[in-house]
């Protein structure tokens, strides 16, 4: 699997995304300044996370008129898969390439800190790797999280089956106190409707090799290497 | 020149945890608490005098649909005013 992993001004999780593709998935990987206005060969882009224009004006809404997000809008529309991780999720969207909106977190904190997440849906190529109900234990940081649509589009997105992770607690269990930052229905994670772009707040990149605690975010990129017919490499 | 002044305000029935802790402290501090307490942005573009003020609110709209404004979470008001070059 090829891999793009695009940098921004202000990116910061731009080099772990690329180490993790790279050295653990295997992937041949490329990162890829936010004023290329081609993406080349890709089979996966990845919008990582960070504080690209400093948050400035909203989180995500520079960034997404950089020249390379035309050929991510590109490569989206014609199936190419793109994974949004924190502020990439901002990014797409503001991009509109995802519904609804990522607004600040509602007790005003940075949340920096471990979360579970359950696997809603494993027939996703972001989640095959998975099983459905799954609970994962993945790191947060962001102070923009709270997820929020309006409710048609919320709606869509539970009837649709495009809602891919949500908080939850240590059993699985979708509660309030397990919502860090005041998300609608506990989203942490969102396809879009065609199922080849997801964004998700949590950090999968941060917790995919065993010496960093957990492996469990490597589920995400195994899924994705299973997804173009790959395996982890052993 | 021209000024256009531009107000972003979250659209009502969203969660406004920052207006939320500002009232908070307005009544701790012994201040009689607001019914509502909403934040949002101001902006201020300011143009040549000489620019056609019909062409250019459509222009200002178009960057606050674009650029300034989420249409999802936000709206806003614009208004434009001819100022002395000299007023700041």
């Amino acid at each position: 699997m090829k891999a793009v992993v695009l940098v921004f001004p202000g990116s910061n999780c731009d080099r772990d995304t690329e180490h993790v593709l790279s050295r653990v998935a295997g992937c041949e990987t490329r990162l890829l300044w936010h004023k290329e206005a081609e993406l080349g060969e890709a089979d996966l882009v990845v919008v990582p996370g960070g504080f690209s224009y400093g948050d400035y004006l909203r989180t995500g809404a520079i960034a997404r008129f950089s020249p390379v997000m035309q050929a991510v809008e590109r490569f989206a529309a014609e199936g190419g898969r793109v994974l949004g991780i924190c502020n990439g999720f901002q990014i797409l969207c503001e991009a509109g390439l995802l519904p609804g909106t990522l607004m600040t977190n509602r007790d005003l904190r940075f949340l920096c800190k471990d979360v579970h997440l359950r696997v809603e849906h494993a027939e996703s190529p972001f989640t095959g790797a998975c099983r459905e109900g799954e609970v994962l234990r993945m790191p947060v940081a962001h102070h923009g999280g709270s997820f929020f649509a309006r409710p048609e589009t919320l709606t869509a997105l539970e009837e649709n089956r495009q809602v891919l992770l949500r908080y939850c607690d240590g059993q699985g269990r979708v509660t309030d106190e397990a919502n860090p930052n005041g998300s609608l229905n506990n989203i942490a994670g969102i396809r879009n409707a065609a199922g080849n772009v997801m964004g998700l707040m949590p950090h999968p990149e941060r917790n995919a090799e065993s010496a960093l605690g957990n492996a469990q975010g490597l589920k995400l990129f195994e899924s994705l290497l299973q997804a173009a017919g790959e395996a982890l490499p052993v | 020149m021209i000024r256009a002044r531009i107000r972003v305000t979250l659209k009502s029935g969203i969660l406004d945890p920052q207006g939320q802790t500002v009232s908070h402290a307005m009544e701790n501090m012994g201040f009689r608490a607001a019914e509502s307490c909403r934040m949002g942005k101001y902006i201020e573009l300011d143009y040549p005098g000489d620019s056609d003020p019909q062409a250019l609110e459509a222009e200002v709209r178009r960057v606050c649909e674009r650029l300034l404004v989420n249409p999802n979470t936000e709206s806003y008001e614009l208004s434009l005013e001819r100022l002395q070059d000299t007023a700041r």
